[in-house]
């Protein structure tokens, strides 16, 4: 899994990547960012190029912001919604893989519910693939976007202590944030009850485990909180919203243990009230919108290094 | 039926522990007697068989072997089992009941029997369904079963989850003297896990079965096998703390045997790295300390037997993201040449692993197989122990590729396999 941008110049995740190999994505994503606010992004950075998104899961937010940066760099974006209810859909991601070969198409976004389904399908297309989440396993432009969002405010990504809060181990994003912020030099906390954070997680490099707010959200640089899927309740992992928030809420009176004006950050759709009280989410501290923002920034950087990584091999 | 005479070869009798040069006769198409190196003399019109000092042992007898056959047929018939099954020396093989239908009536277990011999490769020794459809509920009529040859009960790949029902399933067994095997895994601890748990499966981000599932059912069953005193078995057992508590088990006295198969001691959970569904299994591959665990339970002797576990499954079944990829690998080709890897490692002496892989496994089946004794069948495999070749998947004899060890290099080939004294396999086999 090591050397995730091997041969064909895909990202498939994070793991294994070091600061030498991330801090360009992040150096290209500034630029993007300021060149988007003032409208000038170049218009024919990917002129002629077919960027296709392929999402297996719903995710409006990811998706709208791939095609965004593909747009704003002048390539021509498909996105492609594949039926989810089909029974096999391991058949209809490799027969998939076959029509997008005749497309000619250069760059494939890929979203699926299956961890490792971007790999399985990297083996198989002639296009870069673009890991945007695949089940537990990997999310990294969301990583990336953190990073840059940190980055812009902070000045820095290594010496942090960054607090990543609530589903920690059904996290892609998790995941990701785990592999860059400890490549970069920082220390990660994971902050959650034992059935969202278990010990195995102990295991993704510098991180530290704490299953009480207060002891992980205690002078953090950074607090980010994760969504809260229904489910977990169905599966007897947390007995309900209200006691999650009551135990593993982010609210004022714990953030305020962090340093002050520590960031405020969730990868979204919130769950107010559940994960993170409203106040927080729309205080100074909150840094939610220009992760949104830093997301299609980091896209364009990451279609665009691809691309070029394409054209000089 | 020509009679044969193997000159110098090196003569492996699971059943004496003996290793020796010499040669074997075979008179038809049964076993006639060794003679140590230089003797004289053969049967008129034998055909002589010069062994180049290969190694000579009884046909393999792999307890533990999913067929396509019946239902599933696009993976594998009993014919290309039957051929994977001689090409890795093995002349008996013992077929799970799990298929489709499950064998779960007389008239299949007679089936599944004349359809081995049929092939005129192998024999097949059918176990017969634990349950009804081997869904883990309604007993099945076991001891009719086994009138019809059922050698064994298991629901295959499934443990029986409900421990009363396994009580009783125990008990019934006891009385007609019937062997029960399990599949040692909490169903509900392993239910919608695809990797053992631990850091490996945490980076890739898959659902995780922990090592403790197996340990738990099997605490479970010996617990209930002491209260019925029945014959238990475990199949591929994968981790430290399950064969530890065989290994109390058979030191207190208990009926309680258990195989592993060459995944659990040749390979670690490293091999899934990159999402490689066909080192997807079941049990998962385990962590090394496991594998160690494993190879040190067959050195003490707590293994009574190494099976293939083969379980054919075709492309379509495995080039699938990881969780939804079927669980489970070939075996049957490279099961000699993996094992043999405890040979060359120091592990096992090479009596002790023919002996887990022939006279064990037969015993425990109470089947006649697995010996050099005069008048046994000539059941045999010639191979050379030292021969190097590559796994390459896609090049395997019979219809099934999947294997785990493809690509790996493997010190150990069957050079020929006899069946009833007729060539079945190598050089010139018809």
């Amino acid at each position: 899994m090591a050397d995730p941008l091997a041969r064909k110049h895909h990202l498939l995740g994070l793991e294994g990547m070091s600061a030498e190999e991330i801090t360009p994505f992040l150096d290209l994503a500034a630029n993007y960012a300021l060149l988007s606010r003032s409208r000038t992004a170049p218009r024919d950075a990917l002129r002629g190029r077919t960027v296709i998104n392929m999402f297996f899961e719903d995710s409006t937010r990811t998706r709208t912001s791939f095609e965004l940066a593909g747009k704003r760099l002048g390539a021509d974006v498909i996105n492609m919604t594949v039926a989810t209810s089909s029974v096999n859909k391991g058949e209809t991601l490799l027969d998939t893989a076959a029509t997008l070969n005749a497309m000619r198409c250069d760059l494939l976004v890929v979203r699926h519910a299956q961890s490792g389904a971007p790999a399985l399908l990297a083996q198989k297309v002639e296009a870069s693939v673009v890991n945007a989440g695949d089940g537990m396993h990997e999310h990294p432009t969301q990583a990336l976007l953190d990073a840059l969002t940190i980055k812009r405010h902070l000045g820095t990504l290594s010496g942090l202590t960054v607090a990543i809060c609530g589903d920690v181990g059904h996290s892609r994003v998790a995941r990701s944030n785990i592999h860059l912020l400890t490549a970069m030099g920082s220390k990660v906390r994971l902050v959650g009850p034992p059935t969202l954070v278990p010990a195995a997680m102990a295991s993704l490099g510098a991180v530290s485990i704490h299953h009480d707010m207060e002891s992980g959200l205690r002078d953090a640089d950074v607090v980010m909180t994760l969504r809260l899927q229904r489910e977990r309740m169905g599966a007897g992992l947390v007995p309900s919203a209200r006691e999650f928030f009551r135990f593993y809420g982010v609210d004022s009176r714990r953030l305020a243990l962090a340093k002050p004006g520590a960031l405020v950050m969730h990868p979204g759709p919130m769950n107010r009230g559940v994960e993170i009280a409203s106040d927080v989410a729309d205080s100074v501290q909150s840094v939610i919108q220009e992760q949104v923002e830093m997301g299609v920034a980091v896209r364009m950087a990451v279609l665009d290094r691809l691309s070029r990584m394409r054209t000089a091999s | 039926m020509t009679d044969l005479v193997f000159e110098n070869v090196r003569l492996i009798d699971p059943e004496t522990g003996t290793d020796t040069s010499g040669r074997l006769l075979v008179r038809e198409g049964r076993i006639a007697g060794q003679d140590k190196a230089g003797a004289e003399g053969k049967p008129e019109n034998a055909e002589i068989i010069d062994g180049k000092g290969a190694v000579l042992s009884p046909g393999l007898v792999d307890m533990r072997v999913a067929i396509g056959e019946p239902g599933f047929e696009y993976r594998e018939t009993i014919a290309s089992c039957a051929r994977a099954a001689v090409s890795g020396g093995v002349t008996t093989l013992a077929a799970l009941p799990n298929s489709k239908p499950a064998i779960d009536e007389p008239a299949l277990v007679r089936l599944l029997r004349g359809r081995g011999e049929e092939t005129g490769l192998v024999s097949i020794l059918p176990y017969g369904a634990l349950t009804k459809g081997c869904n883990g509920e309604e007993m099945a009529e076991l001891g009719m079963l086994r009138e019809a040859g059922a050698v064994a009960f298991t629901d295959g790949i499934h443990a029986i989850a409900d421990t009363k029902r396994m009580r009783q399933l125990l008990a019934y067994a006891k009385g007609i003297d019937a062997l029960v095997v399990q599949h040692p895994e909490d169903p509900s601890l392993a239910k919608g896990g695809t990797a053992t748990a631990g850091a490996l499966a945490t980076r890739m981000g898959l659902a995780q079965i922990p090592a403790a599932a197996e340990a738990i059912l099997i605490a479970r069953d010996i617990r209930l096998a002491e209260m019925t005193g029945a014959r238990l078995h475990f199949g591929h057992v994968s981790t430290g703390e399950g064969l530890a508590l065989i290994r109390q088990a058979k030191a207190r006295g208990l009926s309680i045997t258990c195989d592993t198969a060459p995944p659990y001691f040749a390979l670690n959970e490293d091999a899934i790295g990159a999402f490689r569904t066909y080192a997807k299994l079941s049990p998962p591959l385990r962590a090394e300390e496991d594998r160690l665990a494993v190879c040190a339970a067959l050195a003490d002797g707590t293994i009574d037997a190494i099976a293939s576990d083969h379980a054919p499954w075709d492309a379509d079944d495995k080039r699938l993201p990881f969780a939804q990829a079927s669980a489970g690998g070939t075996g049957l080709t490279t099961l000699l040449g993996v094992g043999l890897s405890l040979v060359h490692e120091g592990t096992l002496t090479l009596p002790q692993l023919i002996t887990l892989m022939t006279r064990n496994p037969a015993q425990l089946l109470g089947s006649d197989a697995g010996t050099l004794r005069d008048g046994a069948s000539a059941d045999l495999c010639l191979f050379d122990p030292e021969a190097e070749w590559v796994v390459e998947a896609g090049n395997q004899p019979g219809r099934a590729q999947n294997t785990p060890f493809d690509g790996r290099s493997l010190r150990g080939r069957v050079l020929g396999t006899w069946k009833a004294g007729r060539h079945v396999y190598g050089g010139e086999a018809a």
